[in-house]
């Protein structure tokens, strides 16, 4: 195998499970081709539901004739806003900013369409094929208006308006400043400026969304199944716009095709389809096909920076001046203010700025909205400032590792309070950035790159030292709470069962729960069951988003393992004769302090506590606990992410020869699954940073509607990796885990960028937009001239 | 009108009145029920659908059901034997392969037809082989380490 790890995780006695790379339970039913996906599930009579969607960017609707189509054999029916609107609430935003200003975002398009997709109808016939063919008989008569599509000149006055009943594009504005920044500039030797552009990008999971509803007419009561990365909080929000009371819902998410964010969502298909199973009491299935999934599936990043930054001449970067633009599209999704909000907060990147200041103003343009998409305003944070921190480097004749050692925090100085305001919680910078040197073999990159140069071949080499902001978050700062919950039952067997409200779908806590489970019970893995996804049976939860999964979702059933021992105690006490107060626990035994030859574990306490024939006087029969964690605070893992490139001069193509990344995700639970989440992240930045690209043409016709338009990144893309970690456990949860989700996608396309930008240097380039595909880097040698 | 088809598809022949408009890849998840063959994007790019067909691998979402009529199919349920795991599977799972599990079928399909061709292929060869095939999830290095690890366990 050709990533190297540096070297195997060590396996203490005491500790079976935690830390060992363990293979996963979830993947045999997926690699048998069994897993149940949301079109896999079967429902007797079921029928399918297919859009009607605007080929407009912008246009009013003057009539729509649904007559043709209804007359369709197979079909069922064909239904309008007109017919829908009013009965299936519209679709929420949990993150509204003050003074903020939102138009009202109905399940399907009234009188007016604003992007190109948006539900117009919808047809619902006895098969998929009917569906499609119906859908080409709807008549709508459109009258285009002129689109609404560069966020800057729709901030100019004169503009056309997304939504003229705003009066404005601008949907919010967000403030924010720590320190005196005036005072900072003044300070500072040199001020520089930087504009920087984070491109919109798609996120692309390979299965497209999808949802089922079958209503139960004699309950009357609800199931969806829907690919979703957030089946309780669809449970809290849907209920209202149906009309249906919470406890009459139950949300299902079967196995996930992929999230990434774009799946952390309520979309008007779920809402629709919801209605429609209960319209027209039968099960109603909708199935995304690509080209909508590219067009109707949350965007992510698309950022307009001015970066204004105030330095000295010995490196150090005093503050940071940035207006932004955030281009949101036209409509406000769940999370789509607070995601330029996360850029401004972690802008500081890991180093101690004396003052920053961040404006952001979102704007309303004819697109689809963007939101969460993996990293989630993070890596358009991580890119800034490690592109100033390059730039600072070059700027000044100073090695760009130098720059950043000059500025960071020590690691006795954790808790490390930014200028922002956060507190990141612990931290060695300066460790993950040695190791991460040591692993790229740094001397041998430089000489290398020396060569080369020698040669007039465009070498470059690039890195970033990012941190990131995880395990989000406590409930001060979420919008509908930021706990997790989490139970545990020893069965009457012995066998344990354990409920997550987190949502896992690919990240594969089935097992490495399991793992924390099995360690903390101190009984075989293999007895150990872990239920997701099913609001029937995790009673609560807020899901899987901001890497959040294992350090809240984990910890909850750390504690709730936790309740069960305490109270085992008491019953242990009662079997052996002893006081409570003398059990203790160890390795999945209960014994009587200072003679542990006499034991009884959980197999024999398990059936005495349900057969409840001996219990000892208050002991409530039965062994299960939840617990539901708060955290007191997000979780700030970080890494060194370091690579060289190789710019072909005549093409403009970009190789990476080496890609070295060391990550500390705080304690590692399963090595395997964090290195795959490193990887994968990786991949998804490398596509940001080379190839992807998001494009509306000045009609707002989306151009990059599907996969032979969309460029992501393919098995050849992929460089060979050295990875490696540093472990510094989180003080914010008893298992000090920190995340991992998110960090390949935040540490990578800084480090890419660093590193083209690096190999173009010698020509004077000093500035390329992402992504850096072929065409945009042969134009900028180009105007170079091509030579050294 | 429809057509009549007989496919046989793992070993078992189907044969229904189909759609001459029914794609393959729909024909194995509604018609036969085999619902581990996915549909990623309805254009051939994302491989998702990938099955043998007389052993060379299609994209089932663009070859028509009417004109598999005859063949033998093979799909990932078709892989295990007597409840052993096909070395590609035996890889795919060792080697953390797959996160999501949705272009999995199509992914290990490619790896078996590649193997049949190359049993000792390069990094490269396998790179290449899979170019066709679209993963979100992993980031494909432990996708190709999967197919090494199937190449070597085949060989053995």
């Amino acid at each position: 195998m050709s990533t190297t790890t540096e070297k195997p995780p060590v396996t203490k006695s005491t500790q079976k499970y935690i830390g060992r790379a363990m293979k996963r339970v979830e993947d045999p039913r997926l690699l048998k081709g069994v897993g149940t996906y949301v079109d896999d599930v079967q429902l007797a009579g079921v029928v399918h539901a297919e859009f009607v969607r605007s080929p407009h960017a912008n246009a009013s609707i003057k009539s729509i004739n649904t007559d043709a189509a209804k007359k369709l054999p197979g079909v069922i029916g064909v239904f309008t806003g007109a017919d829908i609107n009013e009965k299936a609430g519209t679709i929420p935003c949990a993150s509204p900013l003050p003074g903020g200003k939102s138009p009202v975002h109905t399940v399907l398009a009234g009188s007016r369409v604003y992007f190109v997709g948006h539900p117009v109808a919808v047809v619902v016939a006895k098969t998929r094929a009917i569906a499609r063919d119906a859908l080409e008989l709807v008549e709508v008569d459109y009258e285009p208006i002129p689109a609404v599509i560069d966020p800057e000149k729709a901030l100019e006055k004169g503009s056309a308006l997304t939504h003229p009943e705003l009066g404005t594009n601008v949907a919010f504005t967000w403030g924010l400043a720590g320190g005196d920044v005036d005072a900072a500039f003044k300070e500072a030797d040199r001020v520089f400026k930087l504009r920087i552009l984070h491109q919109r990008v798609t996120p692309m999971a390979i299965e497209p969304r999808g949802c089922a509803a079958s209503w139960h007419s004699g309950e009357s009561s609800l199931t969806l199944w829907t690919s979703t990365q957030i089946p309780h909080l669809i449970r809290t929000l849907l209920p209202g716009m149906i009309g249906i009371p919470e406890n009459k819902l139950r949300v299902v998410t079967p196995e996930v095709g992929g999230g990434f964010g774009s799946k952390l969502n309520l979309y008007s298909e779920e809402a629709v389809v919801s209605h429609l199973a209960m319209r027209l009491n039968r099960p109603t299935k909708w199935i995304e096909g690509r080209r909508e999934n590219a067009a109707v599936t949350i965007h992510g990043r698309d950022q307009i920076g001015d970066h204004e930054v105030a330095i000295k001449n010995d490196g150090t970067v005093l503050a940071i001046r940035s207006n932004i633009i955030a281009d949101i599209g036209s409509y406000l999704q769940l999370l789509t203010p607070a995601i330029p909000t996360l850029t401004g907060l972690m802008i500081g990147g890991c180093y101690k700025l004396k003052a920053v200041k961040v404006d952001i103003t979102g704007v309303h343009t004819n697109k689809m909205s963007a939101d969460a998409y993996r990293g989630a305003g993070r890596p358009e944070a991580t890119y800034i400032i490690e592109r100033v921190m390059d730039y600072v480097a070059d700027e000044l004749g100073l090695d760009p590792i130098e720059v950043r050692l000059k500025n960071m925090p020590q690691s006795g100085e954790f808790p490390f309070t930014t200028i922002t305001g956060l507190q990141y919680d612990s931290g060695n910078y300066q460790a993950a950035l040695e190791k991460a040197k040591e692993l790229a073999q740094w001397p041998r990159l430089l000489k290398e790159r020396e060569n080369a140069r020698a040669e007039g071949r465009l070498f470059g080499i690039g890195l970033s030292t990012y941190v990131e902001i995880c395990a989000l978050g406590p409930s001060k700062i979420m919008a509908a709470g930021g706990w997790e919950w989490g139970c545990v039952r020893i069965e009457i067997s012995g066998k344990v069962t354990v409920i997550t409200g987190a949502t896992p779908h690919g990240q594969g806590q089935e097992t490495s729960f399991a793992q924390i489970a099995a360690d903390r019970l101190g009984i075989p893995i293999e007895d150990i069951v872990v239920l997701r996804g099913d609001t029937a049976t995790a009673h609560f939860g807020r899901d899987t988003y901001g890497s959040r999964a294992t350090a809240l979702g984990g910890t909850a059933i750390a504690m709730s393992i936790d309740k069960i021992i305490e109270k085992t105690k008491t019953l242990a006490a009662a079997l052996l004769e002893a006081a409570p107060a003398d059990i203790e626990f160890a390795e999945g035994k209960f014994f009587v302090r200072g003679s542990e030859a006499k034991s009884i574990g959980w197999g024999q306490l398990a059936s005495e506590a349900y057969v409840a024939k001996n219990l000892p006087p208050g002991f409530e029969p039965g062994l299960e606990a939840s617990s539901f964690f708060e955290p007191p605070n997000c979780t700030f893992p970080f890494g060194t992410h370091i690579c060289a490139v190789e710019v072909d001069r005549d093409t403009g193509q970009v190789k990476i020869l080496k890609y070295t990344a060391v990550d500390d995700c705080g304690k590692q639970v399963n090595p395997l699954l964090i290195e795959g989440q490193v990887q994968g992240g990786i991949a998804q930045s490398l596509g940001a940073a080379l190839m992807e690209r998001t494009v509306y043409d000045e009609n707002g016709q989306l151009l990059t509607g599907e996969f032979m338009d969309y460029a992501i990144p393919r098995a050849l893309d992929i460089p060979e990796y050295a990875l490696g970690s540093t472990e510094t456990p989180s003080p914010s949860n008893l298992l000090g885990v920190k995340g991992v989700g998110e960090a390949g996608t935040i540490g990578a396309t800084p480090c890419i960028g660093n590193a083209v930008i690096d190999a173009l240097s010698p020509l004077g380039i000093r500035h390329v937009d992402l992504p850096f595909t072929p065409e945009r880097v042969w134009r900028a040698i180009q105007e170079k001239g091509g030579t050294l | 009108m429809n057509i009549s088809v007989k496919i046989s598809v793992n070993g078992v022949l189907h044969e229904a009145e189909v759609e001459p408009r029914l794609l393959l890849a729909h024909f194995l998840r509604e018609t036969c029920g085999l619902t581990g063959t996915h549909v990623g994007c309805e254009t051939s790019v994302c491989g998702a659908c990938t099955v043998l067909v007389d052993g060379q691998a299609v994209k089932s979402c663009t070859m028509f059901a009417v004109q598999a009529d005859g063949t033998e199919v093979t799909t990932v349920e078709g892989l295990a034997s007597n409840g052993e795991m096909h070395p590609v599977q035996e890889g795919f799972w060792e080697c953390h392969g797959l996160q999501c599990g949705y272009c999995t079928p199509g992914m290990m399909m490619t790896a078996v037809q590649l193997l049949e061709r190359n049993e000792a292929p390069s990094r490269d060869d396998i790179r290449h082989a899979l170019d066709g095939n679209l993963c979100r999830c992993t980031g494909y290095t432990h996708i190709i380490d999967a197919v090494e690890y199937a190449a070597k366990k085949g060989r053995a």
